[in-house]
């Protein structure tokens, strides 16, 4: 075995194994790599080298935004039309909550999937709904993620719809190696979808389970779309990034009600300015016997729960 | 400029010679890769859905075993301590095969986060200064800046031992010493970042607890030194290099302190999740008893438990002086520990979810064969140092035997 160890052992025929050696790997990489060849959506230079959102000049935001428009009209078919709203001076967004009247028909859940363009197959959805037994204890492991009843409300059970709580002191934005998820002055914690690397190490973080991971391409029925887009909002996102509920930014900076808000039948859902002393939200933190959920972890959410009294 | 050039075309032409032996061994290993690479470019066409995770459980096998090689390229170092600190200049080469531990570990490390990327197109937004670093605030950041710092450190000190061997001479200790030493407490400091990556979650219970980044340090040097006592017998086997038994001895009694301190520290951590009775232990109750009817990892934890115990009774027994009966004892501790800290610490931490819901993980087939693949490259690599270090360790190449037509000078 002497001879091995110095490279006297290399002659013309050596070279030639080499050589043959070298060439049947090559053959055997392109092989192993085949299933790449069915790739068609490659990312396009342009979203590539594209910067931070919020290191984006206005000139190349228009650009990006006409980039996104047509890319979603080359898929869809539809010329949505993407905005970048700006949060307004003076506005703090807060949710509040109402679970005495909250009845658990996950008309919230619909809407917010039709609003913001989540995909249909695999169902992603933001909002998630807990049926909690009446029996004396308030206890999340006892909750039933998966209820299905004939109709609602279900005796002997109260609803808890979950979904981002937005809070003043966020893990996940904490967490994100590449600041791609932030809080905006408006309160609004958003992510750039063209920014995240897709690590998950937000969604090991979130306390509030809020935060969801496009597993697979996402796959939205084309007449479903809804055309009425924002970048940080619900432009349809693609495979291998994260998303969550962003207050439906594209409705609420416009001053509209978030889609959840406007779809609930019982008026459970209430959502405003806590600037503003006089909004419905102010009133309800002030008067109303209110509710967060895990406050021992010190996330100051802005999203309260709250009781009839 | 033009020697060193030519130190490392030798390096590499010898990397591709050897016996039967090791170019099958090669064979089988690229079969494995290439496996891995297929499967890879499946995960990449159809994204991580090919995997067994989801949103309830995000994190598998591959931040898993990303943990288990953070340790072992941390504990590598166990094999400086010996000789920098304690002056065995006997053991002095076999620094060099641990830190070339260490640099195949951190490959294999990298590559695994790699391959958790939903968007690895995207990894540049990691790269300081060009895309945007979340340093301070992230442990990830961190992580990124130790790991490769790490690499950087040991490939270092590799490479230059390495040359100055070539080349005759003795390393001057300005430029080696204070490098190893840097060397070390990098070690301790890639595995605890790693374990601050879990300890900073204030929402996961199971991971914050202060005891977990003792536990990851502990169960490192235990693995870690098994492990290295498991290869040095290789290239005892397979090489003419003289590997002494003191440095396999020197080694086991490392491991004959890191096993207790890892089982003791698990303990305290056991004592404080069952004895108390508040809700936060439900993802040790999942992990150890199984909860609401589910048990999937109950089986591997205690299996893991078993091999750990069995293994610490046989290094503390003088029958473990026989090296039949110490490999033994490495074996059941490396897979106890890789158990024990890769899925037996990594998934439980999403079960239950936070809000408490239960959905359990197995990994996909193809996520089976792709960490095979990163596996395989691992030894790869590690195949491919050792191939070339340890002829010039034995002095066989060198500087003095360059061939005639070289003509450097
Ligand atoms: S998944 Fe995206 S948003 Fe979440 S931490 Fe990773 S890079 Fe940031």
């Amino acid at each position: 075995m002497a001879d091995l160890n110095t490279e006297e052992g290399i002659t013309r025929r050596s070279f030639l194994r080499a050589t043959t050696a070298a060439a049947a790997g090559a053959a055997a990489l392109t092989s192993a790599l085949a299933p790449l060849r069915n790739i068609g959506d490659f990312p396009s230079v342009e979203e590539f080298i594209q910067k931070h959102y919020t290191e984006l000049t206005p000139a190349q935001l228009t650009t990006v935004l006409g980039r996104i428009e047509n890319e979603v009209q080359k898929e869809y078919g539809i010329r949505p039309h993407v905005r970048a709203l700006k949060p307004m001076n003076g506005v703090e967004f807060v949710y509040a909550l109402n679970l005495s009247r909250c009845c658990g028909c996950r008309k919230c859940v619909h809407a917010c999937v039709a609003e913001n363009n989540q995909s249909r197959s695999p169902e992603v959805q933001y909002i998630r709904v807990l049926k909690m037994p009446n029996d004396g204890r308030f206890d999340l492991e006892s909750g039933d993620h998966n209820y299905n009843p004939e109709s609602v409300p279900v005796p002997g059970h109260f609803f808890m719809p979950i979904q981002c709580h937005h809070c003043k002191n966020p893990p996940c934005v904490k967490v994100c190696p590449v600041k791609a998820t932030w809080q905006e002055p408006d309160g609004i914690t958003v992510i750039d979808y063209d920014w995240c690397i897709g690590c998950r190490y937000c969604e090991a973080a979130c306390p509030y389970f809020a935060r969801r991971f496009n597993f697979t391409e996402p796959s939205i029925p084309k007449e479903k779309i809804n055309p009425n887009m924002s970048y940080l909002g619900n432009r349809p996102r693609h495979k291998g990034v994260m998303e969550k509920c962003h207050f439906c930014v594209q409705r609420t900076r416009a001053g509209q009600y978030p889609a959840c808000l406007e779809a609930c039948p019982t008026g459970s859902r209430k959502f405003g300015n806590i600037l503003d002393p006089d909004s419905e939200v102010s009133y309800i933190l002030k008067n109303k016997r209110v509710m967060i959920l895990k406050e021992e972890l010190g996330t100051l959410p802005r999203f309260f729960y709250y009781f009839d009294v | 400029m033009k020697r060193y050039l030519y130190f490392w075309k030798r390096c590499l032409k010898i990397a591709f010679v050897g016996d039967w032996r090791y170019y099958g061994w090669l064979g089988i290993l690229l079969i494995i890769i290439l496996g891995g690479v297929n499967a890879y470019a499946k995960q990449y066409l159809l994204g991580l859905g090919t995997t067994g995770m989801s949103d309830q459980v995000s994190w598998g096998v591959y931040i898993a075993n990303f943990t288990f090689l953070v340790g072992m390229a941390a504990a590598a170092v166990m094999l400086v301590i010996p000789v920098y600190i304690y002056k065995n200049e006997e053991l002095h080469d076999l620094v060099i095969f641990g830190e070339l531990l260490a640099v195949a570990a951190i490959l294999m490390c990298l590559a695994f986060v790699t391959v958790d990327l939903g968007r690895p197109d995207r990894f540049w937004h990691l790269i300081p200064g060009i895309g945007i670093f979340h340093f301070p605030g992230s442990m990830l950041s961190w992580d990124v800046l130790v790991l490769n710092g790490y690499l950087l450190i040991n490939l270092h000190i590799c490479g230059y031992h390495i040359y100055c061997r070539y080349c005759g001479r003795k390393p001057s200790n300005w430029l080696s010493i204070p490098v190893v030493f840097l060397g070390i407490l990098w070690a301790v400091s890639i595995h605890t970042i790693t374990a601050f990556l879990y300890v900073g979650l204030g929402g996961r219970h199971f991971w914050n607890s202060a005891v977990l980044g003792p536990r990851f340090i502990a169960s490192a040097f235990t693995a870690g030194p098994a492990f290295i006592i498991l290869t040095l017998q290789i290239i005892r086997q397979f090489s003419d290099y003289h590997v002494p038994d003191r440095a396999l001895f020197t080694l086991r009694s490392i491991v004959q302190i890191a096993m207790p301190i890892n089982m003791f520290l698990l303990i305290n951590e056991l004592f404080t999740e069952f004895y108390t009775t508040d809700r936060n232990s439900a993802s040790s109750h999942y992990l150890f008893l199984g909860l609401h009817g589910h048990h999937a990892l109950v089986p591997w934890i205690w299996t893991a438990i078993g091999l750990n115990i069995t293994s610490m009774i046989l290094l503390m027994l003088p029958l473990s002086r026989r090296l039949k009966w110490l490999d033994t004892a490495c074996i059941l501790a490396v897979i106890g520990i890789w158990i024990e800290k890769g899925m037996g610490m990594v998934v439980p931490g999403f079960v239950p979810t936070p809000i408490g819901e239960i959905v359990e993980y197995t990994p996909s087939k193809n996520e089976v064969l792709i960490c095979l693949g990163i596996w395989a490259f691992g030894f790869f690599c590690y195949t491919i140092f050792l191939r070339m270090a340890v002829p010039i360790l034995h002095g066989k190449l060198s500087r003095a035997n360059e061939p005639a037509e070289a003509n450097l000078t």
